[in-house]
Order: structure tokens, then C-alpha cells, then sequence
């Protein structure tokens, strides 16, 4: 699947609620209309499920709940963003919903700043930095770490290691295979 | 193939096919010091690997293969005894020949010291009156038998003995015999002349025989065999070697051998093609000659066939790419299928059909080419049994049954580990010493047996020793020691066996080197597990352990059963579902006060799949019931609604689901969603770890599985 590109300045910006968030555009792979997820059972509610992907089964993730928001009813402009995460040495993708996504902006590297230490109502544990963009300010999120250890804790104390290396065998081939 | 790392990647490969050759032939010679034809293979491999090894650089390797090698020959030529001495200097050797490639691929350094020890140690079991001379090329032609022949021949010999033949004091049956050593025989008798049981008489040969012989040999060593009885025999050896590329037609056969001419079967021919039942009454030739020139065909067909059946390597990144691919046209599959019903055009049904069947048997195919026997997996063991029962001071001797069973290469891969527990088990614990054994009325060496078999949809692989046994009380006073169950618990037997997969058991007193840290059993059981197999053990007290580890054949495709639990689809693999049932009321009312269904007189454990998933309580559905299988006991899993077959390719849910329990990947269904694949025993457990909780009685604290 090759390096991630990190060097952009091009961010994807979304909604969630009033707040505005941006991700890194060489991340975000696609955007989708909200489709039917299958929730999987015994995992926590983060967890959303998983959705299939032109043949690929990708786990979605609602960011509000990651960020300690409310959850919110779904709206037609509701949508699944594709992300690629980098997991140790892997790449995997993952679903994210947001409420709407807005546009694609250029944020220089000198108008971002770290994310404050005070004053923020959200889980700043991946929050990589605030970006200014005219007046509003944009939270840019930090994919990587949206499954942090804690939350895959979280999954592993939900449930109890089984191990599906296997599985995740022939899956990372598949995924090989569609991105060939 | 075209740059020089490709070949040395080529001789890496060879020599390790070679090096487990070796290790299969020294384990031979082993077994049978007189076996002088593993001698000679066990030579060959390693000159090939010295000779190829030189040839591509491996320098190294060559020159020390080339001790080794010198030291076979010894052996070859009778020189040098086999002993236990040999055998482990050999095996080392191989070992370190192993480890001279592993570094040639990056792995670690071999140390100089170690290699000049080994040919130290080789050249010290050589005689010093040997060393004089070394042993150049031509030894290499004492490995070749006088008057063979460049390639291989057929001949066909028609022996037929006079009747006197018996009266000289020879047995034709002995010039078969000889033949048949030269090479592959295909024999066929005729007994034309054999007269009714009243004129018989039993001093004369009434019989005689036509031999297809596949042999080495040129025509005048198969002609010598009949040297002592020319007289007395009429032998005829036609060559028919180049008729092998040809497959004659049976009417040729017949001329060419002057059983019949040309025109008789031209003859034949024009009054009806089925050529046999007409020779038989106008050409003049008997039932039993057409018989044979039937068999000769045959053989000859069946010879090109397997001639012709060439093999060739393929990277297992490419099978798998293509099993991926198939599984991606399985499920496009399903939705044209789907497309089709839903249109209901007559035009479009016929190729759909047509289709789904393609793609069936190309799945079949392309799952088929990953299937690769098991015994290569069991060839591995034998070093390993040597190697710990010497250690040990035990005796132990393998055997394997069913070593051509076939199994998916991703499973075979993943089942080594388990199985090398489990005869580190059966060595360490199971088998006794030979001193404990013949006290106890037993052979002095113990015996392990490694069985493969197809059973339905599954493979069986069984590791059966005559050991010692498992002893119930002894586990169960350890299980209570290691706070696994209570004191008053009641176990059956097998739930007590089932005690030791348990995490942190071991009933080994001694911790050794070989096993009892605890960590067998359960790592083994969760592996398989993992391969959705199951184990099951079953122990006589004094007589032996087997343990029976049930694989499925295959990892990637399934056949599944799509069931509804509220509103979602789950596929429970097909293979472990015994039967579908629905829930009566009758039923219903009975569980409410305890979670067992009643099929045909046999009570069933039942598990409703909306309480483990945590879905809300249906109101007023009717309910099926799935009865599935999980090692040997039966479970229902409680469903909404059964929908039916589906073919289920199998995707992983990915990192993030890595340990979630119930269900073991996904699959996509023709409308493109997601069903979730049911793992039955994870979810076994659950349910039992729930009821438990529920329950917190002290009535059964741990039933394991």
C-alpha cells in the first residue's frame, strides 16, 4: 500500500454539530452517502459496525462519540468519510460519519496551532492542532489516533482475545488485491 | 528467472526440498540401517546439493557438503557402518547446511568454529585406512546398473512356457518375479488353455502371460532373464516405447503382437465400431487376448497421463490473490443472481444459471490448487520425535496414517505449532519411560500415531499415543488447587479432560524443558479455535490419550446458513448445522424456567442469539431454532428466522473487531450488505460465562467449553 503522504497543506473540512473539523485530504480517501452499517455485537457503541466497501468490509467509527459529543439523529446530508489509519506498521482504512461535509480548504502550516490545553469541551487526545482559516477556527483531528490503545482496551475488556489472525490474513490480501 | 537472484532463489528452494529429503532418509536409515535405498537417495541429495550449491556460488555450503557427502559414500559402498554416531552427525549437518542458506537469505551468521567442529566430527567416524584414497567420480558409476538403457523403455514380453516347463524344475512364476524388480509391470494372464478340471493335469503349465514392462534396462537385460529357459519358452520382447507417445488403438495392438492381421480388423471395423465383442467372434482372437491388449492401452494411457502431469511453482502470494479473486466474483455473483430473480426475464435466468455453475466449480478449482497434503507437516515430526524421546530416554516410535490427505495451505501453516505441543505432550507426559512400560506389561517402546482423515467437510487429524493416559482424579484435584472449579463440582469425565485446555494447567510435576509450562493446551485450543476447528480429547487411564483436532478443509469460502436475528443477517457455517427447527409454544413455555429444547427425546442446550447479541426481546416472533454441533455436544442458537443457503466468502472485520467474541469475520451478501459469520464456540462460551454469572450458584462454578 506504499507511505502515506503526509506533506499537504489541503484539509477536508466537516461538521459535527456546530463544530468545525478538518482531516489531512492525502488521508481521506472518499466520502459516502450514509449507508446501512452492521453493527456488530459486543463492542462498544463507538463502534458503529461495518460497512462493505466495493467488496471490502471496513469498520465505521462515529467521531461524536470518540470526541465525547452527543449522538445525533441521521440527516440526509449524513455521511461515512474513508480514512486510512496507520495502525503499527499497517494501513488500514476506516469509516468515519460526520454530520456534513463541507468543502476542501488550503491551511497553511503557520495558521495551525497546537491544540489548547483549556478551554476545549472535546477529547483532545487526537486533536493534532487548530487550524485559522478567515475567522472561524477548524479542529484539525489526528485519524491515527482514533483508535487509541485506550479504546482498543476498551474493546478487549468488552469482549476476550480471540484471535483472528487468519482472518486478518486473507482480508489484508484482499485489500492488496482492490488497491493493485 | 532472469537475473541471478532468481537462480539462487531457485537453488534455496531445491536444496530445502532436499535437506528435508535428507532428513527423511537419515530418519530411514535409522529405522532400517540395511536400507540401502535410502542410502543412495539420502547420497544423491547431497550431492546434488553440493553440486548445485557450487554452481551458484554457495561455496560454502558446497565445500562443506562435500565432507559429508565423502562420508556417504563410505557408507554406499558398505565401508562405513551406520550408527547412531552417523545419524546424529548427519542430522547436524543437515541442520547446519540449513542454516548456511537461512544466512545466505539474511538470516543469522554461521560461525566458522561451528562448521569446522561438524567436519572435524565427520571426518573422525571415517577409518584412517579409508582416508587414502579419495573417493572421485568413479564412485559415481557404481550407482549406475550395467546395460541401462538411456531412457526409459516399454516392452511388451509375452512369456508363454511350454507345459513341460515344470518338469525342468523352473517356476515362471519367478520370471515374473524378475521382471517385475526391473521395473512397473502390468501383467495380464491368460488362461485359454487351461483344459476342464478333468483332463487337467497339474504337472503342466497351462498358462501364459503378457508383461508391459517400464524398465531402465535395454532390451537384452529384460531378454536375459529368460536366458535359462529359452528352451523351454517361448518368449517374444517387442519394444514399444515409442508407441507410449501415441496411444495405440487397440486393433494395432493386436496386429502388431500377430494376433490378428491388418484386414481381419479392417474387417471388423466395417461391419461395427465396437471393435472388442466383434473381434472376439470374427477376427479370431480370444476374450482373454483382447483382454490384454485392453489392459496394455490402459496402461499406456494411464502412464502418459501421469508422464504428462507436470508440476510447477507457484508463488502462494499468486493462489491467494486468485482464491481473493474468486471470492470477489462469489460475490458479485450473488447479486447478479439476485438482479436476475428480482427482473424475472426468462432471457437473463439461462446465463445467470450458467454462470452461478462456472463460478461454483472455478471456486472449487482455484480452492483446490491451495490444498496441499499433510505429509509433509508429519514428515517434520519424526526429527522432532527422535530428537525429544532421545533426550527423554524414552522410545518412541511414529507412525503416520493418511499423509496424503489434503488440507488448505493457510491451515496447514497455522497447524504446525499445535501439533508440535501435542507431541511434545504425548512424549513428555503421555508416553512412560521404557523401564515403567514393561512393568506395566507394556512394549518397551511406546508408539505415536498420527492419523489424517476426511471426514464430511472437515479434516480429522488424531494424535494417538499408548501412553500412560490421562488419570481424572489427579487433573481434578488440580484444577481445584488452581481455583478452575470447586470441590463439590460434578464433571463428567470429559469435562474434566476438557479441564487441562484450560488457561494455566499443566499436570506435568516437573516443569522440563520439553513442556508443563502451562501454556500447552490452552494456546493449542484457542489456535484451533482460531482455524474454526474444534479439539476434543479422549483418555483411557493406563492404555493412551488421543487427541482429535477437527479442521475445516478450508479458510477463505464456506457454505453457510444466512439466518435474522432483529433485523440483522448472521451466516452460521453450514458444516456444524445438524438440524433447523422451529420453536413450538410448547417449548417456549419450557424454557422459561430452564434453556433446553427437546429434539427427538434428546435434551439440547439453547442459546438465543438476540439475549447473547444484545438485541431487545422479540415480541411475538416466531422463533427457529438452529441445532449446530461444537466439538461433541450439541447446541441450538435461537434465531428470528432461517433464510438459507448462502455461499460465504469470508472477510475479516478488520483490526479494530480483532478480539471480538460471537462472531469470527463477515460477508457480503448479494444486496451488498453485511452479514456477520457466527463463531459457535467463542459464542458457546459466552453464553455459558453469562448463565453462570446469572446464575452464581455453586452449582457447576466452571465447565470448560
Amino acid at each position: 500500500m506504499g507511505d502515506i503522504i503526509t506533506q499537504s497543506n489541503q484539509y477536508l473540512t466537516f461538521k459535527l454539530g456546530q463544530e468545525n473539523f478538518a482531516l489531512d485530504i492525502s488521508r481521506v480517501r472518499e466520502v459516502l452517502d450514509y449507508i446501512h452499517i452492521t453493527k456488530v455485537p459486543r463492542t462498544p457503541d463507538f463502534m458503529l459496525g461495518v460497512i462493505n466497501l466495493r467488496g471490502n468490509v471496513v469498520p465505521v467509527v462515529d467521531l461524536r462519540l470518540n470526541l465525547g459529543m452527543e449522538p445525533e439523529e441521521r440527516t440526509v446530508n449524513t455521511c461515512i468519510v474513508i480514512v486510512e489509519i496507520q495502525v503499527g506498521a499497517d494501513v488500514l482504512q476506516i469509516g468515519a460519519l460526520a454530520d456534513s461535509v463541507q468543502e476542501v480548504v488550503d491551511i497553511e502550516s503557520d495558521n495551525i496551532s497546537p491544540p489548547p490545553k483549556l478551554g476545549i469541551k472535546l477529547n483532545t487526545e487526537f486533536i493534532k492542532g487548530m487550524g485559522k482559516r478567515n475567522d472561524t477556527f477548524l479542529i484539525i483531528l489526528d485519524m491515527d489516533k482514533v483508535l487509541t490503545a485506550q479504546e482498543i482496551e476498551q474493546v478487549e475488556n468488552a469482549t476476550s482475545i480471540v484471535p483472528t489472525d487468519v482472518l486478518e490474513e486473507i482480508s489484508s490480501n484482499s485489500q492488496t488485491n482492490s488497491h493493485a | 528467472m532472469s537475473t541471478p537472484h532468481n537462480f539462487k532463489e531457485t537453488f534455496i528452494q531445491e536444496a530445502e526440498d532436499l535437506l528435508a529429503e535428507v532428513e527423511e532418509c537419515v530418519l530411514d536409515i535409522e529405522s532400517d540401517p540395511e536400507n540401502a535405498d535410502a542410502v543412495n537417495r539420502l547420497f544423491r541429495a547431497m550431492h546434488t546439493i553440493k553440486g548445485s550449491g557450487a554452481m551458484f556460488g554457495f561455496d560454502d555450503i558446497s565445500a562443506f557438503t562435500h565432507h559429508v557427502e565423502t562420508a556417504l559414500d563410505y557408507v554406499r559402498e558398505g565401508k562405513l557402518r551406520v550408527s547412531t554416531k552417523l545419524i546424529d552427525v548427519i542430522l547436524a549437518a543437515r541442520d547446519h547446511i540449513k542454516a548456511m542458506l537461512a544466512q545466505a537469505q539474511g538470516g543469522p551468521a554461521v560461525k566458522l568454529s561451528t562448521t569446522e567442529a561438524l567436519v572435524k566430527r565427520v571426518n573422525e567416524l571415517i577409518p584412517n585406512k579409508l582416508k587414502n584414497h579419495e573417493p572421485g567420480e568413479l564412485v559415481q558409476q557404481s550407482i549406475v546398473p550395467k546395460n541401462v538403457a538411456e531412457h526409459e523403455t516399454v516392452f511388451r514380453v509375452s512369456v508363454k512356457p511350454h507345459s513341460n516347463i515344470f518338469s525342468i524344475g523352473m517356476d515362471p512364476s519367478l520370471l515374473l518375479e524378475e521382471l517385475r524388480e526391473m521395473g512397473e509391470c502390468t501383467v495380464t494372464v491368460f488362461t485359454d488353455d487351461v483344459p476342464d478340471l478333468k483332463a487337467l493335469k497339474p504337472e503342466s503349465c497351462y498358462l501364459n502371460w503378457d508383461v508391459i514392462l517400464f524398465t531402465d534396462f535395454d532390451e537384452n537385460a529384460v531378454r536375459d532373464v529368460f536366458i535359462f529357459v529359452e528352451d523351454e519358452c517361448d518368449v517374444r520382447i517387442d519394444d514399444i516405447t515409442d508407441e507410449k507417445d501415441e496411444i495405440p488403438k487397440v486393433g494395432e495392438i493386436l496386429v502388431h503382437k500377430g494376433d490378428t492381421t491388418a484386414e481381419k480388423i479392417t474387417e471388423a471395423l466395417n461391419q461395427q465400431p465396437k471393435i472388442g465383442d466383434l473381434l472376439t467372434t470374427s477376427g479370431g482372437v480370444s476374450k482373454q487376448k483382447l483382454k490384454s491388449a485392453l489392459v496394455e492401452q490402459q496402461t499406456l494411457a494411464q502412464r502418459k497421463q501421469s508422464t504428462s502431469q507436470e508440476s510447477i511453482r507457484v508463488a502462494s502470494e499468486k493462489l491467494d490473490s486468485l482464491v481473493n479473486l474468486v471470492g470477489e466474483l462469489v460475490i458479485v455473483q450473488a447479486q447478479l443472481s439476485a438482479v436476475s430473480k428480482s427482473v424475472n426475464n426468462h432471457a437473463l435466468q439461462s446465463p445467470v444459471e450458467e454462470i452461478e455453475r462456472l463460478i461454483s466449480e472455478l471456486r472449487d478449482v482455484a480452492l483446490s490448487v491451495r490444498m496441499m497434503p499433510i505429509g509433509s507437516t508429519f514428515a517434520k515430526f519424526r526429527r522432532l520425535v527422535r530428537d525429544l524421546s532421545n533426550d527423554l530416554g524414552k522410545e518412541i516410535k511414529l507412525e503416520t496414517i493418511g499423509a496424503e490427505t489434503e488440507l488448505d495451505k493457510t491451515v496447514l501453516d497455522k497447524l504446525g505449532d499445535p501439533l508440535v505441543h501435542l507431541i511434545r505432550n504425548s512424549i513428555d507426559h503421555g508416553i512412560e519411560s521404557p523401564k515403567t512400560r514393561i512393568e506395566a506389561g507394556k512394549e518397551a517402546h511406546g508408539t505415536i500415531r498420527l492419523t489424517a482423515v476426511h471426514r464430511g467437510a472437515k479434516v480429522v487429524i488424531a494424535i494417538e499415543d499408548d501412553g500412560k493416559g490421562l488419570h481424572p482424579d489427579v487433573i481434578r484435584k488440580k484444577a481445584i488447587e488452581k481455583g478452575l472449579i470447586t470441590e463439590d463440582a460434578e464433571l463428567s469425565q470429559k469435562e474434566i479432560f476438557n479441564l487441562i485446555m484450560a488457561p494455566g494447567f499443566s499436570t506435568a510435576q516437573i516443569v522440563s524443558k520439553v513442556s508443563g509450562r502451562g501454556v500447552g493446551m490452552d494456546v493449542v485450543k484457542k489456535e484451533i479455535e482460531a482455524l474454526r476447528g474444534t479439539v476434543e480429547i479422549k483418555s483411557t487411564l493406563g492404555k493412551g490419550t488421543t487427541i482429535e483436532l477437527a479442521l475445516p478443509l478450508t479458510l477463505a469460502i464456506i457454505d453457510g446458513l444466512l439466518v435474522e436475528v432483529n433485523h440483522d443477517k448472521y451466516v452460521i457455517p453450514v458444516n456444524s448445522v445438524e438440524e433447523c427447527l422451529e420453536l413450538t409454544d410448547s417449548s417456549k413455555a419450557m424454557d422459561k424456567t430452564r434453556n433446553v429444547l427437546q429434539v427427538r427425546g434428546e435434551l439440547v442446550p439453547f442459546i438465543r442469539l438476540r439475549e447473547v447479541f444484545g438485541a431487545a426481546q422479540g415480541v411475538d416472533i416466531l422463533e427457529e431454532a438452529v441445532v449446530v454441533e461444537t466439538g461433541d455436544s450439541r447446541i441450538g442458537l435461537v434465531v428470528d428466522k432461517v433464510i438459507g443457503d448462502h455461499q460465504t466468502v469470508i472477510k475479516s472485520l478488520g483490526h479494530m473487531y480483532r478480539n471480538v467474541q460471537g462472531v469470527s469475520g463477515a460477508t457480503i451478501m448479494g444486496d451488498g450488505n453485511v452479514a456477520l459469520i457466527v463463531d459457535i464456540p467463542s459464542l458457546a462460551r459466552i453464553a455459558n460465562i453469562e448463565e453462570q454469572a446469572r446464575l452464581s450458584h455453586k452449582k457447576h462454578p466452571a465447565t470448560v467449553n
